[in-house]
């Protein structure tokens, strides 16, 4: 059965719910059979001796009386059920999220961002059924039928004989048709959703269909293939439902073979009556028990694979370093003290060859360092190891001579500024999105940060200004305009370290001019290291680092850099040259 | 109410394959209150102790019933989602029809493939609309009127009295319970979208969050709203839960109202106690067929919802209608562009304002400027995606919107620069552009476009979105729809912007020959060997700003000689 050990791991965090909800279902089996006695009752008085309706008062009373408390148990079950699973979403849900968080930004940058969301949101509520419907489900089907056995055996060995024979062929044919059958429908799954792949690849390519003037055309095929698709499912559907047939046959089959058995004993005054009718009114709920586990287990399944993806996450992010700096840092130290990389190098998990291999170097305070080399040079591996979301393979990166891992993320963040090529708009205001840089900034300082920026007129001819909302789901910014938000960013945070990578949008004049003039002003007085694509800051730079395959290869002003005859003459300046 | 009928009129072709389904389900249930009606009468019988012949009716009908159930499951189920299947084909045959002539322009806002791929999930949801939401109440309602009979034959009392319950199963309790979760559901939705929000900020700028040492706060707000949305998911599976639990009171209920009713009948000798015991098993059969109901009831909804997605999709009027009497096309192909303006909707700013120029057939013509000058908007202007806003664009002197736009559509070829390849063989995408085209002509029009390599593999997949293939064998695949199109007019619309500098050079050199005296209209932001060009208009913010040969403008030392620089500084 279908018993994932991450899933059991949760339940067992939150017993108790489910214990609850187990017992109240055993006292609702219990009312059943208690039911099925009365009735059975009810019945033979009235056949055997029929009186008035005072006669069956009594009876019916207690009938209806087991009929509202089992109604109230299996009410209680479903909703102690309920909550357990409430519980274990939530906190398996804080738990995903936080891993998500610890494992950082070259985590998430490395995953599908729309896969990634649907795991932290669908996957986590597809696993409600395992445990609201398939673990109580379990529950009810180990322990209903050994309680309805236990209350036939006494009055009727034979039919208790009968039905402990067929029983576990409804188990055993699940197995064995299951496997089958969930190949079967695995199939099914595949080709189905082949089938909605090629429909969605038809409206995706509509626009190229109406641009050769063929989208009349291809509706004939949408119709082909649906109707290919169709008779190949049935042809797989055919077998795989045989397998709810022979369940289903099983099931009434024993109905039919208890009713037959029973009926041939009564006429030959071998069984008392009671019993008889006792029995024949249990039967049902003791296969419909166990046929019911394989409908929740249908529900529960989803569930299964929604856990293998969570738990991926999960076990990635527990099997992280932990970060254990406690150092703060106040700005003034941080603006005055050097960078200093030594013998820094790191790998990527997967790869044969080291991103950033042993590199050293020391960046003085209020300078500007450029880096540059061909694309996959480790330019930004540098940067991910200076603002830590991935952490060195061996070296050092510190701040004078205090290893950058002993401060707190928050104290070594708060130091640093950071305008990255494509910097992320948030589903918010604009003011809301500058405010991150620095909760609590006044109107005035946001508008001096937006003009720095140069995008005060932009923000100013919005009819919404300040509070018109942006991101995915808000208006649309151009590449530039985001870019440009993203300096007003760092003009607010305001920090020593401006880690830059310089945009290479380069299509626009006007615009260009105008980024050029507020990246100027930003990095006055900073400690900056900007991934450089214009020769024009590489000229500017105080100092440029190469980097060719993960390794420092120069290290100069543009000036001494030109005048030897190395990878940056070569590689650098005539690539730029020659565009 | 109205989009349940607009939906149920789609699969009106299938009603007779439905009725059936139904009847066979029906007699599925049927047959299970049969068995426990036959078992009943069986052990009461037997207990008047009779001869053993006496119970050959109720052993052969123990069985048949017994055997006849499991089969007529089997059957009903081939059956019904056979119907399914055929519905979904007929969903999406509807939807394609119906949405074909609203592309691109109505579409626009569901460009994203996530909302395309909902689209689709959507219409796949439709198809229970048969199987769970149609097909349960007529089955309840077959199964209430076969109660009906049996127990009214003996009792109209007693018929009317198990309505009555079978009526609280079937329609009280699921619309109770569909009501209480109502209210909820709203709620859930709202802070479902906004947990989808935060999710996508949270995974896409995380590197921001750790940076402004905001993760924490993200992270509380992401657990407050899934805290609320469990409060509110448990609020509505307190009603929920009762939906079970409340169909078994309601069926008991009915059995005491049989005994109570009945009972004096049994009394005087007009029922028999076998019967009244066989009511009894067959009453408590019957409330099978109301389980599925508050199921029924809650894919309605969101069937409905479903529906009104779609429907206000293809609701809309198309952008471009087709002339009624279209003009015959042009003999000649000279381009001449006036006054023209254009503002999508809900923008802003005006895409293209005012702009003018002519392209003499055979001539070669460039559109250069930053992105978002408006370029592109041109392609869709000239293929007719939409309409512009004032003014006019003439092809052979004859204004666009006079002609159809299939017709005109088959005589300009566009190389975009992102091509859509279509899951499916290589063949397959190249016939789009020349169908009936044999592999003679294919293979010279593969050769022609540097394709040589893929001779051979003309019958493979070429993956989603064509991804079997690398960006430039897509690229020059386009080129090979363009010579097979064979069109008077060629549109490179920044065709080449995706490659890399050697691709990109030898596919601008492919281009160059087979484009040998067709009009050219080359869109590009990229200021690559203009000097191939007749003339170049230079666009800005919608506007043209420059004109003129690549020399002149260099000479100008104007917008178009800044953008050069730019781009013969930048390193790649």
């Amino acid at each position: 059965m279908n018993l994932d050990r991450n899933l059991i791991g949760l339940l067992k965090e939150e017993k108790q719910p489910f214990i609850l909800s187990s017992l109240f279902g055993s006292i609702g089996t219990l009312l059943l059979i208690c039911q099925a006695w009365v009735l059975g009752g009810i019945i033979e008085q009235v056949f055997k001796a029929p009186g008035g309706r005072s006669a069956i008062l009594p009876l019916a009373g207690l009938f209806a009386l087991f009929s509202i408390l089992r109604m109230i148990m299996g009410w209680s079950a479903n909703q102690t059920a309920k909550h357990g699973t409430l519980l274990i979403r939530k906190k398996l849900s804080r738990r995903l999220a936080c891993a998500v968080g610890d494992l950082g930004p070259a985590f998430t940058r490395s995953e599908q961002s729309g896969r990634l969301v649907t795991t932290m949101l669908k996957g986590v509520e597809s696993i409600d059924a395992y445990f609201s419907q398939f673990i109580p489900q379990l529950f009810l089907a180990l322990v209903t039928p050994l309680m309805i056995l236990a209350a036939v055996f006494p009055s009727d060995w034979i039919a208790g004989t009968i039905m402990v024979l067929t029983a576990p062929l409804i188990p055993f044919f699940m197995i064995v048709i299951g496997k089958s059958a969930s190949a079967a429908t695995e199939k099914q799954w595949t080709t189905m959703s082949r089938m909605s792949g090629y429909f969605l690849d038809m409206l995706e390519g509509l626009t190229t269909l109406k641009l050769f003037a063929q989208a009349k055309a291809r509706r004939d095929g949408i119709e082909e293939a649906s109707e290919k698709f169709r008779l190949s499912t049935m042809k797989v559907l055919k077998i795989a439902f045989l397998s709810s047939l022979t369940l289903e046959l099983v099931g009434t089959i024993g109905i039919a073979v208890t009713a037959v058995s029973i009926g041939v004993r009564l006429t030959s005054g071998a069984m008392p009556f009671r019993p008889a009718v006792f029995i024949l009114l249990l039967i049902p709920d003791f296969y419909l028990t166990l046929r019911q586990l394989g409908t929740k287990f249908h529900a529960g399944m989803e569930g299964g694979t929604a856990s293998k993806e969570i738990h991926e996450i999960l076990d990635k992010a527990s099997a992280q370093p932990e970060v254990t700096g406690k150092l703060e840092l106040p700005s003034e130290t941080a603006s005055l003290l050097p960078i200093v990389i030594d013998n820094l190098s790191y790998t990527f998990p997967d790869s044969p060859k080291p991103a950033l291999d042993s590199v050293s170097c020391t960046l003085r305070p209020g300078t500007v360092t450029a880096l540059t080399g061909p694309s996959g040079a480790g330019k930004s591996t540098f940067m991910n190891l200076l603002l830590r979301f991935i952490e060195p393979d061996s070296g050092a990166l510190s701040l004078g001579t205090v290893p950058i891992v002993n401060y707190t993320q928050e104290a070594w963040y708060r130091n640093i500024a950071w305008v990255p090529q494509h910097p992320f708009l948030f589903n918010a205001s604009i003011k809301d999105n500058l405010l991150m840089a620095k909760p609590g900034a006044t109107q005035q300082q946001i508008e001096t940060a937006l003009l720095q920026a140069g995008l005060i007129e932009m923000v100013k001819s919005l009819p919404e200004g300040l509070d018109t909302m942006i991101g995915e789901q808000g208006a649309r910014l151009s590449g530039g305009e985001a870019q440009r938000l993203s300096l007003a960013r760092a003009f607010l945070k305001d920090s020593p370290i401006l880690l830059l990578d310089e945009p290479t949008s380069h299509t626009d004049p006007i615009l260009e001019a105008r980024l050029r003039i507020a990246m100027a002003e930003l990095m006055h007085g900073r400690t900056v290291v900007m991934i450089a694509h214009r020769l024009e800051s590489i000229r500017n730079a105080d100092r440029i680092l190469v980097l060719d395959g993960g390794r420092l290869v120069q290290s100069g002003t543009h000036e001494e850099l030109s005048a030897i005859d190395g990878f940056y003459r070569h590689a650098v300046l005539s690539s730029m040259e020659a565009a | 109410m109205k989009t349940f009928l607009r939906l149920v009129g789609l699969t009106r072709p299938f009603a007779w394959w439905m009725l059936l389904a139904a009847l066979i389900g029906f007699a599925t249930i049927g047959s299970g209150i049969g068995l426990l009606m036959t078992s009943a009468w069986l052990i009461t019988r037997a207990a008047l102790l009779p001869p053993v012949s006496a119970l050959q009716f109720g052993i052969v009908g123990v069985r048949v019933f017994g055997a006849s159930r499991g089969v007529l499951r089997y059957v009903e189920r081939l059956i019904s989602h056979d119907t399914t299947f055929k519905i979904l084909t007929r969903l999406r045959l509807w939807f394609y029809d119906a949405v074909e002539p609203l592309a691109p322009a109505r579409l626009a806002a569901f460009r994203s493939a996530d909302l395309l791929k909902r689209i689709t999930d959507d219409i796949q949801s439709l198809e229970n609309i048969y199987s769970r939401v149609l097909a349960p109440p007529l089955t309840a309602i077959l199964v209430t009127a076969l109660m009906g009979v049996l127990v009214g034959v003996w009792s109209p009392v007693a018929a009317f009295g198990v309505l009555a319950f079978q009526l609280m199963a079937g329609i009280v309790v699921p619309l109770i319970t569909v009501r209480a979760a109502k209210g909820t559901a709203k709620g859930i939705m709202k802070l479902q979208a906004e947990q989808q929000i935060l999710a996508v900020d949270m995974v896409q700028g995380l590197g921001e969050l750790h940076v402004f040492g905001m993760l924490g706060s993200y992270l509380e707000r992401m657990h407050d709203a899934e805290k609320n949305k469990l409060d509110l998911q448990k609020r509505t599976a307190f009603f929920e839960g009762m939906h079970e639990s409340l169909s078994g009171l309601a069926m008991n209920a009915a059995v005491i109202w049989i005994l109570w009713s009945m009972l004096p009948l049994v009394k005087v000798g007009t029922v028999s106690g076998i019967t009244l015991t066989a009511v009894i098993f067959g009453v408590i059969a019957s409330f099978e067929a109301f389980i599925p109901l508050t199921g029924s009831m809650q894919h309605l909804e969101a069937d409905i919802r479903a529906g009104d997605r779609l429907f206000e999709i293809i609701d809309t009027t198309p952008e471009v209608k087709i002339p009624e009497h279209p003009e015959p096309l042009p003999a000649q192909y000279d381009i001449e562009v006036n006054n023209l303006s254009f503002k999508y909707p809900g923008s802003i700013r005006a895409a293209i304002e005012n702009v003018s120029f002519t392209i003499p057939q055979g001539g070669r013509t460039a559109i250069v400027g930053p992105s978002g000058a408006g370029k592109s908007t041109l392609t869709s202007l000239l293929v007719r995606f939409w309409n512009p806003s004032a003014g006019s664009i003439s092809v052979g002197g004859k204004n666009i919107t006079s002609l159809d736009p299939e017709g005109l559509r088959r005589r300009i070829a566009v190389v975009s620069q992102r091509t859509y390849l279509f899951g499916q063989s290589i063949r397959e995408n190249l016939l789009l552009a020349s169908p009936g085209a044999d592999d003679g002509t294919l293979k010279a029009a593969l050769s022609a476009a540097g394709l040589e390599s893929l001779y051979e593999r003309l019958d493979d997949w070429a993956g989603q979105h064509g991804m079997n293939l690398s960006g430039g064998e897509r690229q020059r695949l386009a080129i090979a729809r363009m010579i097979l199109q064979d069109a008077p007019v060629i549109v490179l619309d920044e065709a080449t912007a995706n490659l890399d500098a050697v691709t990109e050079q030898a596919i601008l050199d492919t281009i160059d020959r087979v484009s040998n005296g067709k009009t050219v209209l080359a869109i590009t932001h990229r200021l690559q060997r203009m000097e191939r060009f007749d003339r170049i208009v230079v666009m800005n913010e919608g506007k043209t700003v420059e004109e003129g040969h690549h020399d002149e403008l260099l000479r100008l030392n104007g917008f178009y000689a800044g953008m050069w620089r730019l781009q013969h500084e930048t390193m790649l």
